[in-house]
């Protein structure tokens, strides 16, 4: 049994995605986990909860939502309009928004853990030895918390592949375009071609099946030699 | 103005730390109060670690007032913490490098290659810092901070972590720092004996509060203060060997024109040697005993004393320009009638080095 281009189309579009995702969601997520380790504002609480909100709303609320919103009728979507853009539903770039919100916890929780884990003792040392803020993050904080980062970028990797809700939602199925695949596995199963079904999910229950166990041989060697 | 000049107050819940003071910026200034006190607080703020109301100068360079705050990478200080933290992702090496490749060359006051010597480092550098024992990584903490070159050191208790051994390693180190570095360190510590090794001035904290800024010996003896009451209470006299008695085993050291002898043999002739005279030690006689086996007999005059512990008097003399404790019985300073301004020998027991 061979894939159809069709799934070949899909399997590529979802690595694109997913690496797209990953890039994007580290810049936002890094200093949004600083923010949320060091800050003493009061609506820190109100910020995490909102950050975690992915983890437990289902993938077609968090899609429904961000359809009306990102919509040629939603706030974002006559915004972007104004400005002579289209709008994102049922584009790859609408994807990428979709898939960074719903990716925002497995990037920001590991990360704010491993901040938080080095303490403001090795950043204190830093400032004493004439490391400005930005220098002391660069050169302290980031390879500090590298684990961190790594099982960030994994987690958000990963949890961006296996994603279905929200892009059937925001996304629909436009081969090339928004059609991943987990899409795919779906549309199969609906024809009924049990065999390329099996095939595409087992392909996936493997890759996250190593991913998974890379990052527990991996990450967090750090903690192994503080000193 | 050759001096630090700092008064912060700062509330944190229930403890409040109300302090000013202004030490000479040569030599080392101990902080010595107890734990809670609030000595590491008030280092802290000096780094600009923390932040409170105040205002901070060091040789007339404003670091802090009313308008001003100068954020820590930019104060020219070195920080030595009561744990190495070292960089555990980086080697020695580049621990060592950390604060002097952010220091431009021009502003550099001490060399790399004599830290280095200096401190023994060469054995350790291409080690990562997991490898080296407690008073190896505090070494090069102590290394690293000195390559910033720093206009002041400020070390929060930097021996307590460690273990007798380690202590003794390092605790040379410390002394010669002051004797080879044009550096002010201020030195902050809760052990009477560091106090009384290393330090030329004073600083007791108690409570939030400074109760004593000055020189060494008047803080260690004055009797108005907690210090000289305290069962290891004395005094320090920085003394220099004049010479040794191979015959007996006896170091002689003077100060000025006081003469010491102690059991021993130390430094060399010439050399700058401590000691310590605990006032328990140190009894007293109206007139000068013929036959003793006391070797030090110092004639000195009372400045005043001072009742101590149950049934014991505290007293402090004179001696030379430099101050003795004595701590005797009641009974005996009543059959003497002792009397300030008198003058008696002291009979010195014991002198050891600091």
């Amino acid at each position: 049994m061979t894939l159809a281009v069709a799934d070949l189309t899909a399997i590529t579009l979802t690595l694109q995605l997913a690496t797209v995702t990953t890039l994007l969601l580290m810049l936002i997520a890094t200093p949004l986990a600083w923010w949320l380790t060091h800050t003493h504002a009061r609506w820190r609480a109100v910020a995490t909860a909102l950050v975690s909100l992915p983890l437990v709303l289902p993938p077609t609320v968090l899609g429904f939502y961000l359809l009306v919103l990102l919509g040629p009728r939603g706030a974002v979507g006559q915004w972007m309009q104004q400005f002579g853009l289209s709008t994102l539903p049922f584009t790859f770039g609408g994807l990428v928004v979709g898939s960074i919100i719903f990716s925002l916890p497995f990037a920001v929780q590991p990360l704010a853990n491993a901040f938080a884990a080095i303490g403001a003792r090795p950043l204190e040392v830093a400032a004493t030895l004439r490391a400005s803020p930005w220098d002391r993050f660069r050169t302290v904080a980031m390879p500090l918390a590298r684990p961190g980062f790594i099982t960030a970028a994994v987690l958000a990797f990963a949890h961006t592949i296996g994603e279905f809700g929200v892009v059937l939602m925001l996304g629909g199925n436009i081969p090339g375009e928004t059609r991943v695949l987990s899409v795919a596995i779906y549309d199969h199963v609906e024809a009924l071609e049990y065999g390329t079904a099996h095939l595409l999910s087992a392909g996936l229950v493997a890759f996250s099946f190593l991913v998974l166990l890379m990052l527990g041989r991996y990450g967090g060697h750090w903690q192994k030699v503080a000193a | 103005m050759s001096t630090i000049d700092a008064r912060f107050r700062s509330t944190q819940g229930s403890f409040v730390l109300d302090a000013a003071f202004s030490v000479p910026s040569h030599g080392i200034t101990a902080l010595f109060g107890a734990s809670g006190s609030g000595k590491t607080t008030l280092l802290r703020l000096i780094a600009g670690l923390a932040r409170a109301p105040g205002s901070l100068s060091v040789n007339g360079e404003v670091w802090q007032d009313a308008q001003r705050f100068v954020p820590p990478h930019r104060r020219a200080l070195g920080y030595v913490f009561q744990e190495a933290s070292l960089f555990p992702h980086l080697s020695v090496r580049a621990n060592l490098e950390y604060g002097w490749k952010r220091v431009p060359h021009v502003e550099r006051t001490l060399q790399w290659d004599d830290v280095i010597d200096w401190l023994g480092l060469v054995p350790l550098i291409d080690h990562q810092p997991h490898q080296l024992s407690g008073g190896q990584r505090q070494r090069v903490a102590i290394g690293r901070a000195l390559l910033s070159s720093p206009r002041l050191l400020l070390m929060d208790e930097p021996l307590t972590a460690l273990d007798a051994n380690a202590r003794a390693e390092i605790l040379p180190y410390l002394e010669s720092l002051h004797r080879e570095l044009d550096l002010p360190i201020l030195y902050v510590s809760h052990a009477l004996d560091e106090v009384a090794r290393l330090a030329d001035h004073l600083l007791l904290i108690d409570a939030g509060r400074i109760t004593y800024q000055g020189p060494l010996v008047d803080g260690l003896t004055r009797l108005d203060l907690p210090l000289a009451h305290r069962d290891m209470a004395g005094t320090v006299i920085d003394t220099t060997v004049v010479a040794h008695d191979p015959q007996f085993q006896l170091t002689r050291v003077a100060h000025q024109d006081l003469l010491l002898e102690l059991p021993g043999v130390f430094g060399a002739p010439g050399q700058p040697l401590r000691v310590r005279v605990a006032a328990r030690d140190v009894s007293l006689t109206l007139a000068k005993p013929s036959q003793t086996s006391i070797l030090n007999l110092l004639p000195a005059r009372i400045i005043e004393l001072t009742d101590d512990a149950p049934g014991q008097v505290l007293v402090r003399l004179a001696l030379a320009d430099t101050v003795l404790l004595a701590r005797i019985t009641r009974k005996s300073a009543h059959a003497l009638n002792l009397q300030p301004g008198m003058a008696v020998v002291a009979q010195v027991k014991s002198v050891a080095v600091a």
